[in-house]
């Protein structure tokens, strides 16, 4: 859980990085630029394997998880109090995971795929910074991005954090910097990513 | 003091179990949540019904034996205390109170409020010990330790296996127990020479026994009546790691 979840930790930041692009407002033309490295490269298209094997390793581990930890209580309590210092987002990874899931499979038949079948049928790449230009005039299709961004932001809340102590990676002098460094992430990372079809939408990106 | 009670009851390990209504008056305020028990017993007794069974030793919040989920929590409303510390001025006069067994399937009820924790038992028999014993105890400048990692042996030793984590947890998760047993001993040289086996094989009849898994929620630590932290899970993950990563 830990160790794919930081890949894909890992995978956001590039992912934003070169998404990030649209603002030069150059007509995306630096976007379009890292798209086609991103889109046609060799190695790239190797790890792109390797994040769909890291993402469903992810989903997997965290379903069986799920059960695991629902049937090692096969009698629930009848009446239950939730200790304050333990939060609501980190009882509801799998509910949040399952949003984001919903949410990506829109996202991925949005760019992912159409861009990688016309690549297949036609060899051409499309234009993606036109598709996110159309795309995001449509109300509801930014509402949808911004509520994906909002359930990653709680996910990544407590994953990341959490996958310094699954994996012991925790000290009582880099607690506070992990503590701090998780929440800026979790802040920065998704808040970035809503605000791209945000800019689409009220036309400051051009 | 006045109260109503919902008791979990339930004839045996096999048996359908279901909450059952008693009032219960002229409580003490200065009375143990046990005591009161005790005086329902007898009241239960004299009527010439079944008492309720639930555990209890020391009552003076060293043993682990006492157990109960109290109005929702693990041990009841007071924090960092056992059962037996739990007075009913923590109540007020009227209050309707919830008393169900710790459950889990790792503790199986054994009848009403008794459960079966011998799976820690097992655990520790995988290793939460030193396997030898050597002549007399030695005098201690022969052995330096550190006194910050003394401090934390001694805070992860004051665990008492009484199951309250893996009650408070979600997950049914007995990471903050087994996590205490092999930190008290890891952090200290006569650890040392099993820590590998002991990370590997406590960990491993933690996952037999049916306990969930940790997902770092922290029911765990805000419920313990001893006060052991988080820090001893990420302790374990590490031994447990490193064991996997150069056990032969
Ligand atoms: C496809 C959708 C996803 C699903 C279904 C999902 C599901 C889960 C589940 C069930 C957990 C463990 C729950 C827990 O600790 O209580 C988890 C943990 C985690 N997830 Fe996700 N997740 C998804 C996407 C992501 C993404 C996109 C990222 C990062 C960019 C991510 C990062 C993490 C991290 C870092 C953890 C914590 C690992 C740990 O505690 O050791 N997840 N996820
Ligand atoms: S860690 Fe705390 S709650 Fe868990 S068994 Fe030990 S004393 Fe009880
Ligand atoms: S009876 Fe011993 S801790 Fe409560």
């Amino acid at each position: 859980m830990g160790l794919t979840g930081l890949f894909l930790i890992f995978f956001l930041v590039v992912h934003a990085s070169i998404n990030g692009c649209i603002w030069f407002n150059d007509g995306g033309k630096t976007f379009l630029y890292y798209a086609h490295f991103m889109g046609t490269n060799f190695l790239v298209h190797i790890a792109e394997f390797g994040l769909f094997a890291g993402l469903i390793l992810h989903i997997v581990d965290g379903l069986l998880l799920w059960k695991q930890n629902r049937d090692a209580r096969p009698v629930k309590y009848s009446y239950s109090v939730v200790p304050e210092k333990s939060k609501w987002y980190s009882r509801s990874m799998g509910i949040l995971g399952t949003l984001i899931l919903f949410f990506l499979i829109v996202h991925l038949r949005n760019f992912w795929g159409p861009n990688r079948l016309n690549q297949i049928t036609t060899g051409e790449e499309l234009n993606l910074f036109d598709r996110m230009q159309e795309d995001f005039n449509n109300l509801w299709m930014v509402l949808l991005y911004v509520g994906g961004c909002f359930s990653l932001f709680w996910h990544l809340l407590h994953g990341f954090k959490s996958a310094f102590q699954s994996l012991g990676l925790n000290n009582v002098k880099y607690n506070q910097a992990i503590e701090i460094a998780g929440t800026a992430f979790a802040i920065i990372v998704p808040l970035v990513f809503a605000l791209m079809p945000i800019s689409f939408y009220f036309h400051l990106v051009h | 003091m006045k109260f109503n009670l919902k008791v979990w009851r339930q004839k045996n390990a096999k048996a359908q179990g279901k909450l059952v209504d008693y009032t219960i008056d002229n409580i003490n305020a200065d009375m143990s949540f046990l005591e009161m028990v005790d005086v329902l017993n007898d009241n239960l007794t004299r009527k010439g019904e079944d008492p309720i069974a639930f555990d209890h030793d020391c009552r003076e919040g060293i043993c682990g034996m006492c157990s109960m989920y109290i109005s929702g929590r693990a041990h009841g409303p007071h924090h960092a205390a056992t059962t037996c510390q739990l007075y009913m001025r923590s109540f007020k006069d009227g209050d309707t109170i919830y008393v169900e067994p710790f459950r889990a399937g790792a503790f199986p009820i054994i009848k009403d409020l008794v459960t079966d924790r011998s799976a820690f038992d097992r655990i520790i028999a995988k290793g939460g010990f030193v396997s030898v014993n050597t002549g007399q105890a030695q005098d201690a400048n022969n052995l330096p330790v550190d006194k910050a990692d003394a401090e934390k042996a001694m805070d992860a030793a004051a665990c008492i296996g009484c199951g309250a984590c893996v009650a408070a947890c979600p997950n049914s998760a007995a990471m903050l127990f087994v996590s205490a047993k092999i930190s008290q001993l890891a952090l200290l040289p006569q650890g040392g020479p099993e820590r590998n086996n002991r990370a590997i094989n406590m960990v491993n009849q933690m996952d037999e026994e049916g306990f969930g898994n940790c997902t770092n929620i922290g029911a765990c630590e805000a419920e313990c009546p001893k006060e052991i932290k988080l820090t001893n899970i990420a302790r374990m993950n590490r031994e447990y790691l490193v064991a996997s990563l150069i056990n032969e």
